[in-house]
């Protein structure tokens, strides 16, 4: 790997947003009781929260947007850019972030367009904007990151069906001669296509005769086409093979040690792969691992950020941090983050 | 390497609600009581972790019983 940094940016807030709607896993009666009660202690994922019919990923991001503004006290006219990470996009076409530019009253000068990706989004999302911030043409910029998985997954496949929520984000990024560098270490293998896949409904297979056929692939799982599936398996062995190796090498190049951290801010995909993870990168104090997906799941793109306000705002906002960001998943697509904060604003989180 | 039957104990510690006196190295993993595909990732996080070996799909498609599974963590710890 090279090490990727980003310099003279700081991160100046944070806000998330979950649907007000809880779906416990506890009544998912698509299993029995015995069934319910392994998934949740096995994978640690006790709720969710469930858009309803109508609400769309935008939806998601454009409050935590719109009221970051606000807190921040930035100018619309000053926000020089806005990027939207997502898999659940509003349309096919256009994409969700010059939706959002529109909708939240930005500028036409303003620069926005989606990046397709998932889990590993954020950490991306963070290096690209990073990127574009950090020669100073650019000074305001927003990452939006959310997903609306519940779109896609269907009740009938207890394998997707109670691991996803909805959630949405922004964070607000500043052009700063000040600020410290951030590293990154961001990989991708393509090979993974199948393991999270949806795979009807674009330009490969488009809309078929059989897209809506629900099909029963072993006793538990049935789902059409269109739905979202996952090979639990295979992306297990993609988490434990790449992401423990892919931190330690950023640690290594970026001079710091696991002990430097103060928190390890991972994308929330359940409580086994997670604890896997950590032991393999022996970080022994686990109050620095937060966890968020007891109360909300697997949220995808928004899993990082909803876990900084949920877990760490107290800290957060008030003294400086160092940050081990991670995400991981869908692609396969995966990177890691080391990022020094300054106090930055955390809204409470926002239920819509 | 530890013994299977020492594997066999540990493994079955992993399985809360699984009494350890009905699981053997010669018993087949998928006969536990409500087996699920649950239980193949807590059989591949305890072998990851503990042997630091990383099973995948074939791996367990190809085993049956649980001293399938400790020759596989024993082939692939001396490979």
């Amino acid at each position: 790997m090279s090490l990727l940094t980003v310099n003279n940016v700081s991160l100046k807030g944070v806000a998330a947003c979950v649907p007000i709607n809880v779906y416990s896993n506890l009544n998912y009666s698509h299993v029995t009781q015995e069934e319910r009660e392994l998934f949740i202690k096995t994978t640690g994922i006790k709720e969710r929260r469930v858009a309803k019919e109508g609400m769309s990923t935008s939806d998601l991001c454009y409050e935590p947007a719109k009221q970051l503004i606000e807190k921040l006290n930035w100018n619309k006219e000053d926000i020089d850019i806005v990027i939207m990470i997502t898999q659940s996009p509003d349309y096919f076409i256009p994409g969700s972030a010059i939706i959002l530019q529109h909708k939240l009253g930005l500028n036409k000068s303003c620069l926005a367009f989606d990046i397709n990706l998932g889990c590993s989004g954020y950490v991306y999302g963070l290096y690209v904007l990073g990127n574009l911030l950090s020669s100073g043409q650019l000074k305001k910029g927003l990452l939006l990151a959310g997903d609306k998985s519940t779109v896609s997954a269907a009740f009938t496949d207890k394998s997707a069906y109670p691991l996803f929520g909805d959630a949405g984000s922004a964070t607000a990024l500043e052009f700063d001669e000040s600020a410290k560098t951030m590293y990154f270490n961001l990989a991708s293998d393509g090979s993974g296509k199948d393991a999270i896949n949806i795979e009807h409904g674009g330009s490969r297979n488009g809309i078929q005769k059989d897209t809506f056929d629900l099909i029963e692939i072993e006793p538990g799982i049935a789902r059409e086409k269109r739905h979202l599936k996952l090979n639990g398996i295979e992306i297990f062995n993609f988490a434990l093979r790449e992401v423990s190796p892919n931190v330690n090498e950023l640690y290594s190049k970026a001079n710091q040690t696991i002990g430097d951290t103060d928190y390890f801010v991972f994308h929330q995909a359940n409580k086994l792969i997670n604890e896997s993870v950590r032991k393999k990168l022996k970080i022994t104090d686990v109050s620095k691992v937060l966890y968020s997906l007891e109360k909300y799941g697997n949220t995808s793109s928004a899993s990082i950020p909803l876990t900084m306000i949920t877990e760490a705002s107290d800290t957060l906002t008030t003294k400086n941090s160092k940050l081990c960001l991670c995400g991981f998943g869908v692609g396969y697509s995966w990177g890691s983050a080391l990022i020094d904060t300054k106090p930055f604003i955390c809204l409470p989180l926002i239920e819509l | 390497m530890i013994s299977a039957e020492e594997f066999t104990k540990q493994l079955v510690s992993e399985f809360e609600d699984v009494p350890e006196n009905i699981i053997f190295p010669d018993t087949n993993y998928r006969d536990i009581p409500n087996w699920s595909s649950m239980y193949a990732l807590i059989i591949i996080a305890f072998i990851d972790a503990n042997f630091d070996v990383q099973l995948n799909a074939n791996d367990l498609k190809n085993t049956q019983t649980v001293r399938d599974l400790y020759s596989i963590v024993c082939a692939k710890m001396n490979s």
